[in-house]
């Protein structure tokens, strides 16, 4: 656009030019406001989206039940673990358990291993760009109580208090049987309608938000990330 | 090795020298003398190759301790520098201008002991730690326990045991 278009207000100099607020002028000679940082901001509250009745949701679960979407996120040390997982070894496929490479083609969020504040600003960010229904595994006992980790001042104790989670896996760390046991377990609590840990975080959205924004000061996100 | 060390001694001012083993020593210099003798290890001695430097909190004496740890390639020898400055907002000179990787050693100090670096470049941005708003937290009056308790809601039920008093007590009940 030619520069002399442009009227910048005086209080973001400090960005670049092309994600300062800005007022353009419109081909009518009307102002409008152009704002690049919150382009994609949305502040829409989610819905919770209720489970279907009877067969046609046994049948959905089982069909998510048998084909478990990973998301490729390491966390901690038991990142280390998932690997073997995949290998001929213990052959995590055959149990329909297969990594994706992006939180919105996945289904299954693996915190694996203790957490700092700052990735779990990130592992928020990915957990709530993920499609209905999702599941969360917590891996090691970092996750649980906070493990060797306990009076860390960067570490958080108990996942559950920021994301909702479906099964726990204690051990420090698991090893890949003891995970595989854990996909199981999953798999059993979807087929039996347990699975509904995305509608708990919407239904309870203020009080994890509360617990969310407690730790992480520099909140710099919408408050659900689409 | 000696000859090195005897002009480091002479030209500036070294002292505690501490031997730990072939082609590796320690010692400490004073503060003023820290960047001039960096500048000459690097010119004319072959010490072109910077490992680590970081920093340790001597409470009790009321400084810091800085330790850089540099490395002569050529004859697989390493120098310890030590030097000591003030823990109360004492800050010490950058030395990103002789090695570009300094600064990030630099910018993690300033944010886990508060060490001010002046030049340094990004030395303010945080670095591990978004947001953080206490004292820093490598500093020794920091309570690392009691901020995570009150922090990160500690799960219940959780019993630690001393394990010296628990293993006295297991071992030698009648004691």
């Amino acid at each position: 656009m030619p520069e002399d278009n442009v009227k910048y207000p005086a209080e973001d100099q400090s960005l670049s030019p092309v994600n300062r607020k800005r007022v353009v002028i419109g081909p009518e000679g009307e102002d409008i406001l152009v704002d690049p940082l919150r382009d994609y901001y949305c502040t829409a509250r989610p819905e919770p989206e209720l489970p279907r009745q009877g067969i046609i949701e046994k049948f959905m679960n089982w069909a998510r039940a048998e084909s478990l979407w990973v998301l490729g996120f390491g966390t901690g040390c038991g990142s280390i673990e998932i690997p073997p997982l995949l290998s001929p070894r213990y052959d995590a496929y055959r149990f329909g358990v297969a990594m994706r490479p992006t939180p919105r083609q996945s289904s299954v969020i693996i915190i694996s291993g203790y957490l700092s504040v700052k990735t779990l600003k990130r592992v928020i960010r990915s957990y709530e760009q993920m499609q209905n229904p999702k599941f969360v595994i917590a891996l090691g006992s970092c996750t649980i109580n906070g493990g060797m980790y306990w009076d860390s001042y960067n570490t958080i104790n108990r996942l559950d208090h920021y994301i909702p989670v479906d099964v726990y896996i204690a051990g420090c760390m698991p090893r890949p049987e003891a995970i595989l046991a854990g996909f199981n377990k999953l798999k059993q609590r979807i087929k039996e309608g347990r699975g509904e840990g995305a509608n708990d975080y919407i239904k309870n959205l203020d009080w994890y938000k509360a617990n969310q924004k407690k730790i992480i000061k520099d909140w710099n996100m919408p408050d659900y990330n689409w | 090795m000696e000859q090195l060390l005897d002009r480091i001694i002479a030209g500036f001012e070294a002292a505690d020298i501490e031997k730990r083993k072939d082609g590796q020593v320690f010692f400490t210099v004073p503060k003023p003398k820290v960047l001039p003798l960096i500048n000459h290890l690097k010119m004319f001695e072959g010490f072109r190759n910077l490992i680590l430097m970081t920093a340790v909190d001597w409470i009790e004496d009321n400084q810091f301790q800085i330790t850089y740890l540099l490395n002569n390639p050529d004859t697989k020898t390493d120098l310890g520098i030590r030097t000591f400055i003030g823990r109360d907002g004492e800050g010490m000179d950058s030395i990103h201008e002789l090695w570009g990787h300094a600064a990030t050693f630099q910018r993690e100090m300033k944010e886990m002991f508060g060490i001010g670096f002046p030049g340094s470049p990004r030395v303010d941005e945080p670095f591990l730690l978004e947001g953080w708003d206490d004292i820093p937290p490598m500093r020794r009056e920091f309570d690392t326990k009691k901020y995570s308790e009150e922090t990160y809601f500690p799960r219940p039920g959780r019993e630690t045991h001393d394990p010296a008093t628990y293993m006295k007590q297991k071992l030698y009940p009648n004691d």
